[in-house]
């Protein structure tokens, strides 16, 4: 009796576990649709307009033919300098809050100021960097100030993620050390660092893409429409990717379909191979140190 | 005997507080050069807490105090100005091996290269000499670049056995050091012990009563922060102890 009873109840169960991994799943596959369709779209209508002339020339005819070069070329400009300006003030300062700074109030307030830096909309960082680095620092409209704009922006990004992996470092192995008379400095350089620099490089990841792909905080500030000519220096303006990809496909007349779909796909592209760089080395890394 | 040796380190009135709550109180003993000194007492008794006072590691957790006094070598550790100084002489071993996370042959070569040594052919001198006094060395002398973590529980003890070999110490400090480690490697690394006594002082708190008995010269019983009793270690055994405590610890009549 209870024998049967038991048996029921179990293929109650299995039912429901059967249907809870099937929800989950639905789930996960409904995350991915966006991912495939927005993907597929901008391969299948993009793809006619790459060509090797597409990645090296300039635009021509008021922007609705020929390439898109100084855009590329300022996106990469652009991110390198954000990364310049960011990492090593992010990871300096995560390396302060996780390892040296005490535990008190002002600390607290420190952290929550970080996270509520990263919850800033874009369009007020853009203010800000218009305000601070446009005219207060009077660096213009340029590479240097939308750079900086982004740096501040994605500042907590690189914090956050450096800081996370750094306490994750097992304290142990800081005691260890620092019980054979090495330096706070020495513990951290030699032991604490290498075991993060995983975790550190994955919020340099994220950073990339956010900075290779925001509009507004460059767009006040050093990104132009349309530049016959490529940046000499980080005091001139740039054309973007991003930019350029929101002007061909609402503010220019006649432009072929296909055109806004290869920006695009390019500057999608383009974040990804500088992901996958930044992964490739994490792997490096990790196969060289085998964790 | 040792018992004419000369004081390492002078234990007075030592009382130590975490958040302001007494962890070990007022205990007094003297370590002499060149013995093993062991340490036995049952769980939250204040040994581990009393070997951090030794090597100045208080000074790393914030929530730790100290009052009494402790002399190295007769200075004060509390005036000792240059804390990595002293922590160099100190070899610690703490109860689970903690690898650093690098290969074997970087562990060992850590405390050298902090010290400021670079000469490679220095390194690798040391790296051998202390692998092979730390009962290892025939056992990775073929992977040197193996990390350090890939070895078995015993070895990895052995290796950071060898690591505190090679801050060339003149004190080392081993906690319940066996924890991990099968009955054989314990044996192997007893043996160590008794050969290392000829070159320096070691404090050796253990669980394990009988094997205070089988290396320590003289043994102090710790019980809930108090030092109950200091003597030879064949006091312990013989039944020649003062005090009923400690007669019931030995003899593992305790609740
Ligand atoms: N970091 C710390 N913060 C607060 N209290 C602590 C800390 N370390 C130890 N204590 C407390 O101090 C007392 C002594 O602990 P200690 O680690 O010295 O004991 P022990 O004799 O080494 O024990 P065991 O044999 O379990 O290792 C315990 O009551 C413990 O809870
Ligand atoms: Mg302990």
């Amino acid at each position: 009796m209870s024998m049967f009873a038991a048996t029921a109840l179990n293929r109650k169960n299995a039912t429901k576990q059967a249907w809870i991994s099937r929800a989950f799943g639905a789930m996960t596959i409904s995350l991915v649709i966006p991912v495939v369709l927005v993907m597929g779209t901008l391969i299948h209508r993009g793809a006619p307009s790459l060509s090797w002339a597409f990645l090296t020339e300039d635009p021509t005819g008021g922007m609705t033919a020929g390439g898109i070069f100084p855009a590329l070329f300022g996106t990469v400009c652009i991110v390198i300098v954000a990364l310049l300006a960011s990492v090593p003030v992010g990871v300096a300062a995560a390396i302060y809050l996780s390892e040296y700074a005490p535990d008190n109030v002002f600390t607290r307030i420190i952290n929550l100021a970080i996270i509520n830096l990263a919850g800033v909309p874009s369009i007020v960082h853009a203010l800000f960097g218009v305000g601070a680095f446009v005219l207060f620092m009077d660096f213009g409209t340029s590479i240097l100030a939308a750079s900086l704009t982004l740096a501040v922006m994605t500042l907590p990004v690189v914090i956050v993620s450096t800081r996370e992996s750094l306490v994750a470092v097992p304290q142990a192995y800081r005691d260890a050390c620092l019980s054979m008379g090495a330096t706070k400095w020495q513990t951290i350089w030699r032991v604490v660092l290498p075991n993060a620099i995983s975790g550190i490089l994955t919020g340099i990841i994220l950073e990339v893409s956010r900075t290779a792909g925001e509009t507004a905080p460059i767009m006040f500030t050093g990104a132009a429409f349309f530049l016959p000519f490529l940046p000499q220096s980080v005091y001139d303006q740039t054309m973007a990717m991003s930019l350029h990809l929101f002007v061909v496909a609402t503010q220019v007349p006649n432009v072929p379909e296909s055109l806004p779909y290869g920006v695009a796909l390019i500057l999608v592209g383009m974040v990804l191979v500088m992901n996958s760089v930044s992964i490739g080395f994490r792997v490096y890394l990790r196969g060289k140190r085998k964790w | 005997m040792v018992s004419h040796a000369p004081v390492h380190l002078s234990v007075e009135d030592l009382t130590i507080a975490y958040d302001g709550k007494t962890a070990i109180s007022g205990i007094n003993l003297e370590i002499r050069k060149n013995e093993i000194f062991g340490i036995i007492g049952p769980a939250g008794s204040g040994k581990t807490s009393f070997l951090r006072i030794l090597n100045r590691m208080d000074a790393n957790v914030n929530n730790m105090s100290w009052t009494g006094s402790v002399s190295y070598n007769g200075t004060d550790l509390r005036t000792w100005r240059n804390l990595y100084a002293l922590r160099r002489k100190v070899g610690v071993v703490f109860p689970l091996p903690v690898g650093l996370p690098m290969s074997i042959y970087e562990n060992v070569a850590f405390s050298p290269r902090i010290r400021g040594i670079k000469n490679k052919a220095e390194i690798d001198d040391i790296v051998e000499r202390c692998l092979t006094r730390a009962a290892l060395w025939d056992e990775v002398k073929d992977r040197l670049d193996a990390l350090g973590s890939l070895l078995s529980g015993g070895q990895q003890q052995r290796l950071t056995i060898a690591r505190a070999l090679s801050q060339e110490p003149d004190l080392l400090l081993l906690d319940e050091f066996s924890i991990a480690v099968d009955p054989v490697t314990t044996m192997r690394i007893e043996d160590v012990l008794k050969e290392l006594k000829s070159e320096l002082t070691i404090v050796l708190v253990t669980n394990l009563v009988q094997q205070c008995r089988r290396l320590a010269d003289r043994t102090a019983f710790f019980l809930s922060g108090e030092c109950v009793e200091v003597g030879d270690t064949e006091d312990f055994f013989t039944g020649t102890v003062k005090d009923q405590r400690t007669r019931d610890y030995v003899e593992g009549r305790f609740g």
